[in-house]
């Protein structure tokens, strides 16, 4: 038996970045991953857990319980300073400067032909104080678009200057004297428990400050503390369920991982790697940077037009959106879905009639729905749901129907 | 439960059992570890004659597909239907209740490039 397409998630495409020897990375959290029988497969560099038994099961529980995955991989800028709302507004896509304390936004890094960077959470922790969450396999992407933002933004503004009174800092990198893009994912772990039980099992969990969960909406996020340490704690996830993403200094990573889990595992949390995260996220209909989104494609393609600011504001890309807005002969993002077991993978042509008009970015035997659940670029005039393509499936072509995304959408 | 001593190995990460003329023919426990749950099988039909080498099902998980190769000529007398039903034999019972094909041998010679099972197992960088 050989495999034809690799065992792991997919990675973003491109030459994977590695730490300066060269090496594939560990999160803090190996230790606990080889303990619990993970298999590891390279994801942007990094070694992660793909699965830990069954990526069906760690499915299931984060669809009917909960799922607790590491994603410290995931990159880390602080921006700060006088001016930085105004920066991000200039360096994004979207209007970040009026969003409030507290609250979190979905985004985009665009190059100035439009095409996608990367996407990114920007959340707001104080006044002029943003955190923004990175693709692990973009974080050098990210750096360097930042870097050269900082020098040619349209800003005239201070730099750096102490944390505003109650936010609080981590790993003690940040601090007086800051740059105003400061890249802070080396000193913290990222944790996500996502699922119905979630809300349950973080106000369980030993050592959480739970004052900051009372009350916390979905997209917004509340700092409060671990054992002492700071812990941002946002209401956020890629799942497609309700779920909280708690982000801390390293050293209290294995630690929080353990927390969590002698308060989920009663309420049947499971371990879940990234096998389970990407049909998760695919069966939610969210896009994947390398697989959705790249260089490319602009947000209309993707169906991401809604993140883009609409105003006079000049942010970088902009110029390009507005020049492609009448351009209507781009293909655009749909969701695909077909009868039987045989799904339609990333790479595979998509046909109308005998016609190749795509190329599947993401599929997969949806283990929710039981069925197979595709994304695919296509022409608009074939984007319509109910219109009836077909997928080449190693050869043999499997009837596929436009379908309005997500493919799951919880239950209130 | 079957005796893995008993079984040749192929570096494609295939098992057989040899009964007389016919061989059983199932992918490893690596390998279905590898592929992470198996959701979708697709085996030949029977009586179909197949040359070694050949391609003749896919083994697909919700991340990868699998190709199943004939380890030897032969003629196929027998698919495992329960594996068609319940893909995740593949999964819980490699070795057992997972096989996959049965292969009426063209000759008693087998194929160079077997393994047994202290061999394969080195080949996939474990420890028995």
């Amino acid at each position: 038996m050989t495999t034809a397409s690799p065992a792991g998630a997919s990675a973003t495409p491109g030459p994977a970045p590695r730490d300066a020897t060269g090496e594939p990375r560990f999160t803090p959290l190996r230790g606990i991953h080889e303990a619990l029988g993970a298999t590891f497969t390279d994801f942007g560099g990094w070694q992660m857990p793909v699965r830990y038994a069954s990526d069906l099961a760690e499915h299931r529980a984060v669809r009917e319980a909960a799922g607790i995955f590491d994603i410290s991989h995931m990159a880390e800028f602080l921006v700060t300073g006088d001016g930085a709302g105004v920066f991000l507004d200039y360096a994004l896509a979207g209007t970040l400067s009026t969003l409030a304390v507290g609250r979190a936004k979905y985004s985009l890094l665009l190059a100035d032909d439009g095409g996608i960077i990367d996407d990114v959470i920007v959340y707001c922790l104080g006044p002029e104080w943003y955190l923004v969450i990175a693709n692990a396999g973009n974080r050098a992407a990210v750096a360097e678009a930042f870097a050269e933002r900082v020098a040619r933004a349209p800003v005239a503004a201070a730099f750096g200057g102490e944390p505003p009174a109650g936010v609080q800092v981590f790993g003690g990198i940040v601090g007086g004297g800051l740059a105003r893009v400061e890249d802070v994912s080396d000193a913290c772990a990222l944790i996500a428990v996502q699922g119905p039980r979630a809300r349950e099992i973080v106000a369980a969990t030993a050592g959480v400050d739970a004052g900051a969960l009372d009350g916390l909406a979905y997209y917004a996020a509340a700092q409060g503390t671990f054992a002492g340490d700071p812990l941002l704690l946002a209401r956020t996830g890629y799942t497609g369920e309700d779920g909280y993403e708690l982000l801390v200094p390293n050293a209290r990573a294995a630690e929080l991982w353990q927390a969590l889990t002698a308060a989920g595992a009663p309420l049947g949390m499971l371990p879940a790697g990234l096998a389970s995260r990407d049909t998760l996220r695919l069966e939610a209909g969210m896009p994947l940077y390398g697989h959705e989104l790249s260089r490319e494609v602009l947000p209309a393609q993707a169906g991401l037009g809604r993140v883009v600011a609409q105003g006079e504001g000049e942010f970088v890309g902009r110029e390009a959106l507005l020049a492609s807005a009448s351009d209507a002969s781009r293909p655009v993002l749909v969701g695909l879905v077909a009868e039987g077991r045989c799904a339609g993978r990333a790479g595979y042509a998509v046909f109308d009639g005998d016609t190749q008009v795509g190329e599947v970015t993401s599929g997969a035997l949806s283990p929710t729905l039981g069925h197979p659940i595709a994304m695919a670029f296509v022409p608009p005039a074939l984007a319509d749901a109910g219109t009836v393509l077909s997928i080449d499936v190693r050869g043999t072509r499997v009837p596929a129907t436009v379908t309005a995304l997500p493919f799951y959408r919880r239950k209130k | 439960m079957t005796d893995l001593n008993t079984l040749h190995f192929t570096p494609e990460h295939e098992w057989i059992s040899i009964d007389g003329d016919v061989a059983t023919i199932g992918i490893t426990d690596y390998a279905a570890e590898q592929l992470g749950d198996v959701v979708f099988v697709e085996l030949p039909d029977i009586d179909a004659g197949v040359t070694a080498g050949q391609v003749v099902g896919e083994i697909e998980s919700t991340k990868s597909v699998g190709e199943l190769f004939a380890p030897m000529d032969g003629d196929i007398v027998g698919v495992n239907e329960a594996v068609v039903d319940d893909p995740s034999l593949v999964n819980s019972a490699p070795f057992a209740g997972g096989w996959l094909i049965k292969v009426r041998v063209a000759t008693a010679e087998l194929p160079a490039g077997l393994l047994d099972r202290a061999a394969y197992v080195a080949l996939t960088g474990g420890a028995q």
